[in-house]
């Protein structure tokens, strides 16, 4: 029989209270469910971690806060807005996907690198709610990016307006621009959550993530120069950034020309279905690695 | 109550990998030692325990309940601490075990204290706000532990604790299992493929192999058998055998040893005069706990004759 540890350390005494039981409450799956989605969201800013997983998720937000700040200051300057609400997210699609690229990997490809799901799984939570909770911080991640910039050019706009109608007429526009905020933070997320949970090595996933939104590009380029109207109306839905932005075309834009000609709510049923199928592979993915 | 309670468990991957083949056990609460080598189908037990995975046919109960279909009221009553590494080194064992103990559903300050005293517990209270990453092998184990142990579970589910630990790292180990199980009124199933060390600890043992159930018995019943005596000489092993079973010893052939059942000090005698008699070289002769390995041994081979 080993002889149970000395419990006394050298510099004082620790007095052993013995070992409590616990009667208390058990939260159920929504607490639960909660908690991870908290945690999740935490570690996609780098909350609680070391300064070099900071790094990347500041890098990018501070990039796209200039770009806000400079816009504003240019409306208030000029009184024209350089740039709509509804084109920020387009011009800076790039930095979203780099911003998913560092983030995903991140949430998911982390946990599985780590070894960390088996203790996951075995405590009361679903499977399927574990993919939840992570997709469900990438999204919120990815809209703050967007969101709080976009309200920092709101605000500019509404403070330098000449009276209440000119505020009333930049919130009608300022709403929409969240909205396809919004529509981007998801559509990019699933994808980008799907293609990390595949993918243990992080800096793989990164990698992964980025070439699922730019090997498509290419293709998007050929259909766009060929002759005919019908190919370049629909080459938008070959890759997720132009998917978006066809959408954003179909629901926002108020010229009338869009380039997608009238197959608007083909982007739309396409952006739904592709999200839906992210969301159900993810979840197949999580029953199978659960089980090995 | 029985603890845990299978019934013709069986699990095949696909069709031609069984991992576990018509296993009834039932073992009482207390510290359960799971023994058998490697692929014995220790890790797909208690993945089927935790409802993880689901079995071919048969039942299992896991503190009275059907984990296949009441696996998340089974994993709010149990701690799993996996055999694999599974910690972030990123954070720090008090924010892991803390993050841990909410997803076990644990309101947010009873984690964290509860985190801190299942880290107390385990014997990593000074160290607990660094990082996992900078933590030695030892610690690792204990912080694996202590997330098992943060939601006061009714059941540990232990896989190979003591790996990678040093021989003081095991004893520590084993001697913390042993506390939780007895001090803590926590019931404990270790798996290990080391007999030598969960018999040390354990009420009860559970021996499995391909599958199969070996043995399945109270640790007392299976040690109350008497000493043995080892006897080793240089040549004629043999002829010493040959007399010795004369004499109305039983004796029991292991490797080059004879083991001979030692009833009282007359066995020294008769063993010494009978050595002497053959003018044989005599190696060794010492006297030793009858160990649970060699009741699984005689089993096997009696197994086997039959």
């Amino acid at each position: 029989m080993p002889t149970p540890e000395p419990r006394t350390a050298p510099g004082g005494v620790i007095h052993d209270i013995g070992y409590q039981r616990y009667d208390g409450p058990r939260l159920g799956r929504r607490h639960i469910l909660g908690a991870l989605y908290l945690h999740s969201l935490r570690t996609a800013f780098g909350l609680g971690r070391s300064a070099k997983a900071k790094i990347f998720p500041w890098l990018i937000m501070s990039v796209v806060g200039v770009v806000a700040v400079v816009l504003t200051a240019i409306q208030v300057q000029t009184g024209v807005a350089a740039l709509g609400y509804n084109e920020f997210p387009e011009v800076l699609s790039i930095l979203i996907i780099f911003f998913c690229a560092a983030v995903a990997p991140e949430l998911v490809s982390r946990d599985l690198q780590t070894g960390v799901l088996p203790l996951y799984f075995a405590r009361p939570l679903e499977r399927a709610d574990y993919a939840i909770a992570k997709l469900a911080a990438l999204i919120t991640a990815t809209f703050l990016l967007l969101a709080v910039p976009l309200t920092v050019m709101f605000a500019g706009a509404a403070f330098s307006a000449d009276d209440l109608g000119g505020v009333w007429r930049e919130f009608g526009d300022y709403l929409p621009g969240i909205a396809y905020a919004a529509l981007h933070a998801v559509v990019f997320s699933s994808v980008a959550v799907l293609v990390a949970a595949l993918v243990k090595r992080r800096a793989v996933a990164a990698a992964a993530v980025v070439a699922a939104f730019l090997v498509t590009t290419p293709i998007v380029g050929v259909l766009l120069v060929l002759p005919y109207e019908t190919s370049t109306q629909l080459s938008g839905l070959v890759n997720p950034a132009s998917l978006v932005s066809g959408v954003g075309d179909w629901l926002f834009e108020t010229t009338g020309d869009t380039g997608i000609g009238g197959w608007g709510p083909l982007y739309g049923v396409v952006s739904i279905a592709l999200v839906a199928a992210c969301v159900l592979l993810l979840f197949a993915r999580y029953r199978k690695v659960a089980r090995s | 109550m029985t603890l845990i309670a299978t019934q013709s468990l069986t699990k095949t991957y696909g069709n031609r990998v069984t991992a576990l083949a018509d296993l009834t056990v039932a073992v009482e609460p207390g510290v359960i030692g799971l023994v058998g080598a490697n692929g014995a189908g220790k890790s797909t037990f208690i993945k089927i325990m935790l409802g993880l995975l689901a079995p071919t046919s048969g039942q299992v109960r896991v503190l009275g309940l059907d984990p296949t279909t009441d696996s998340q009221a089974v994993r709010a009553r149990v701690g799993y601490m996996p055999e694999h590494d599974s910690l972030p080194p990123d954070l720090s064992a008090a924010e892991f075990v803390t993050h841990l103990g909410r997803i076990s559903g644990l309101p947010r300050t009873v984690a964290r204290e509860r985190a801190s005293e299942a880290l107390r517990h385990v014997g990593l209270y000074e160290e607990r706000y660094r990082q996992i990453g900078g933590y030695s092998t030892g610690m690792k184990q204990r912080v694996k532990l202590a997330q098992a142990l943060v939601h006061d579970p009714d059941l540990l589910l232990l896989d190979e604790p003591t790996n990678g630990l040093d021989p003081a790292g095991r004893d520590a180990m084993l001697g913390l299992i042993h506390r939780i199980g007895t001090e803590f009124g926590i019931s404990v199933l270790v798996c290990s493929h080391l007999l030598g060390e969960v018999e040390r600890i354990c009420d009860t043992l559970v021996a499995i192999d391909g599958g199969r159930l070996l043995r399945s018995d109270n640790i007392t019943a299976m040690t109350t058998a008497i000493d043995v005596l080892a006897v080793e000489v240089s040549e004629g092993t043999e002829e010493l055998a040959a007399r010795l079973a004369e004499l109305d010893l039983p004796v029991h052939r292991e490797d080059r040893m004879l083991l001979v059942r030692l009833d009282d000090d007359r066995t020294y005698d008769l063993i010494l005069t009978a050595v002497a008699e053959l003018d044989l070289p005599l190696h060794r002769l010492d006297q030793r706990r009858h160990r649970v390995a060699e009741l699984f041994a005689t089993r096997e081979t009696t197994n086997a004759h039959a």
